[in-house]
């Protein structure tokens, strides 16, 4: 079942806030992962892994670069989930 | 005309009888690396986990760091040399290629005209000397076989590259593996994924270098986010079939000896094979760095002198690196 814009965001700060311990509602749309909310490259390979079990896509190596804020993995996961 | 032929006579099972290691004399520091790269001790630390790594001198040669772990390693199995009946050295970082380093060894250790050869496996190389070697032992070929995993990596580090500056170490481990009446070296899971070559890489291959204008020493650079994901996730899984291979689960455990490549990646795949808190988990890493193939033995060294671990403890040991390759088997600590 597709997922809505507001449930990959919950399911992300969720996500965010398990493996960098970030608190969920700083887990917003305008912010960087990696300047915003301190999740470094490796807590990022471990948040995209959890992201495609969630909601069920893939997400390759070299497209996790291009996720740089919050809201480009929401509009990666909205385009790309099954 | 097809005769019968006579199999050689082998040991039902085999088992690690020791373990040896040598580390340089020279620990290096975070502070050091950071006289070539704009990073900090903090960074560092929080992306790798490692504090110190160990750098070889002039004498601490390939050849001189392997004969020292060997010869602990001999020592602790309650052998002499003379009983060791071939020799395999997992290596990436000797740089003469031919002879191999092992013949050396097996005649500069005494170990008269054991059948000796190097294997190219990289930080997956303790896991297949020791599977090649439980496969000696047991098909009558050898009764002892020594087993390194040697590594000079500050030979083969860009200091100025800041990904990976501070990751390598150098150092040798070693266990010799010999005839057992019971199982203690449980089914390798293994294999290679050799369409993730890029991943981890020497940066130039040596022939470049014969009538070419390439100036800088090769180094090995990595894919850190493709290598992580790779380590933890799919790591996992081959250690996990490991266990179930050698008909145990991760309940069974004491110890848990991945290579010593990153903290994070032995601190995500304990999380993610949920190992029970009881496990004891080798963390090397923070004072050797990662050391490629002699990381295993190196760890599994330090649990038995420490403490951490004892002598018939049942360990799941795993390795995986440049290939990529990997390797996982259950063993039981000498």
């Amino acid at each position: 079942m597709a997922h809505t814009s507001e449930q990959v965001l919950e399911g992300l700060a969720d996500i965010v806030n398990e493996i960098a311990g970030i608190p969920t509602e700083d887990v917003q749309l305008d912010k960087s992962f990696t300047d915003d909310l301190d999740v470094d490259s490796l807590s990022m390979v471990e948040v995209v892994v959890a992201a495609e079990e969630r909601f069920e896509v893939k997400i390759p190596d070299d497209d996790v670069k291009g996720l740089k804020t919050v809201g480009d993995a929401v509009d990666y996961i909205l385009k790309h989930q099954g | 005309m097809t005769v019968k032929i006579k199999p050689a006579k082998g040991s039902p099972y085999a088992r690690i009888l020791g373990v040896g290691g040598y580390r340089p004399q020279q620990v290096v520091p975070n502070e050091e690396i950071l006289k070539h790269i704009d990073s900090s001790d903090e960074w560092i630390r929080s992306r790798s986990g490692i504090a110190t790594r160990h750098w070889a001198g002039p004498d601490e040669t390939v050849t001189e760091m392997t004969l020292s772990a060997a010869g602990k390693a001999i020592a602790d199995a309650g052998l002499t040399a003379d009983q060791i009946d071939a020799v395999v050295i997992s290596t990436v970082s000797h740089f003469k290629q031919t002879p191999s380093v092992a013949t050396e060894i097996a005649h500069r250790l005494g170990a008269g005209k054991a059948a000796a050869f190097d294997i190219s496996a990289a930080c997956a190389g303790f896991g297949y000397g020791l599977t090649i070697a439980k496969g000696l032992v047991v098909e009558g070929s050898a009764r002892h076989v020594l087993v390194v995993g040697v590594e000079r990596l500050s030979d083969l580090t860009d200091l100025t590259d800041r990904s990976t500056a501070f990751l390598f170490g150098d150092g040798a481990g070693a266990v010799v593996v010999g005839p057992s009446d019971e199982p203690h070296i449980g089914p390798t899971v293994w294999g290679s994924e050799g369409d993730k070559a890029d991943a981890i890489t020497q940066t130039v291959p040596w022939d470049d270098y014969r009538d070419s204008t390439v100036e800088k020493f090769p180094a090995i650079r990595q894919e850190g986010q493709t290598v992580f994901r790779w380590a933890v996730f799919e790591m996992a899984k081959v250690a996990q079939q490991a266990l179930e291979a050698a008909g145990i689960t991760a309940d069974d455990l004491d110890v848990f000896i991945p290579h010593q490549a990153n903290m994070r990646i032995i601190d995500s795949m304990v999380k993610t094979l949920k190992l029970p808190e009881h496990v004891a988990v080798a963390r090397d890493v923070e004072f050797t760095g990662n050391t490629s193939a002699a990381s295993i033995p190196l760890a599994m060294e330090r649990m038995l002198a420490t403490g951490q671990a004892k002598s018939g403890d049942t360990a799941l040991v795993i390795g995986f690196g440049a290939g990529l390759v990997y390797a996982a088997a259950v063993v039981t600590l000498p």
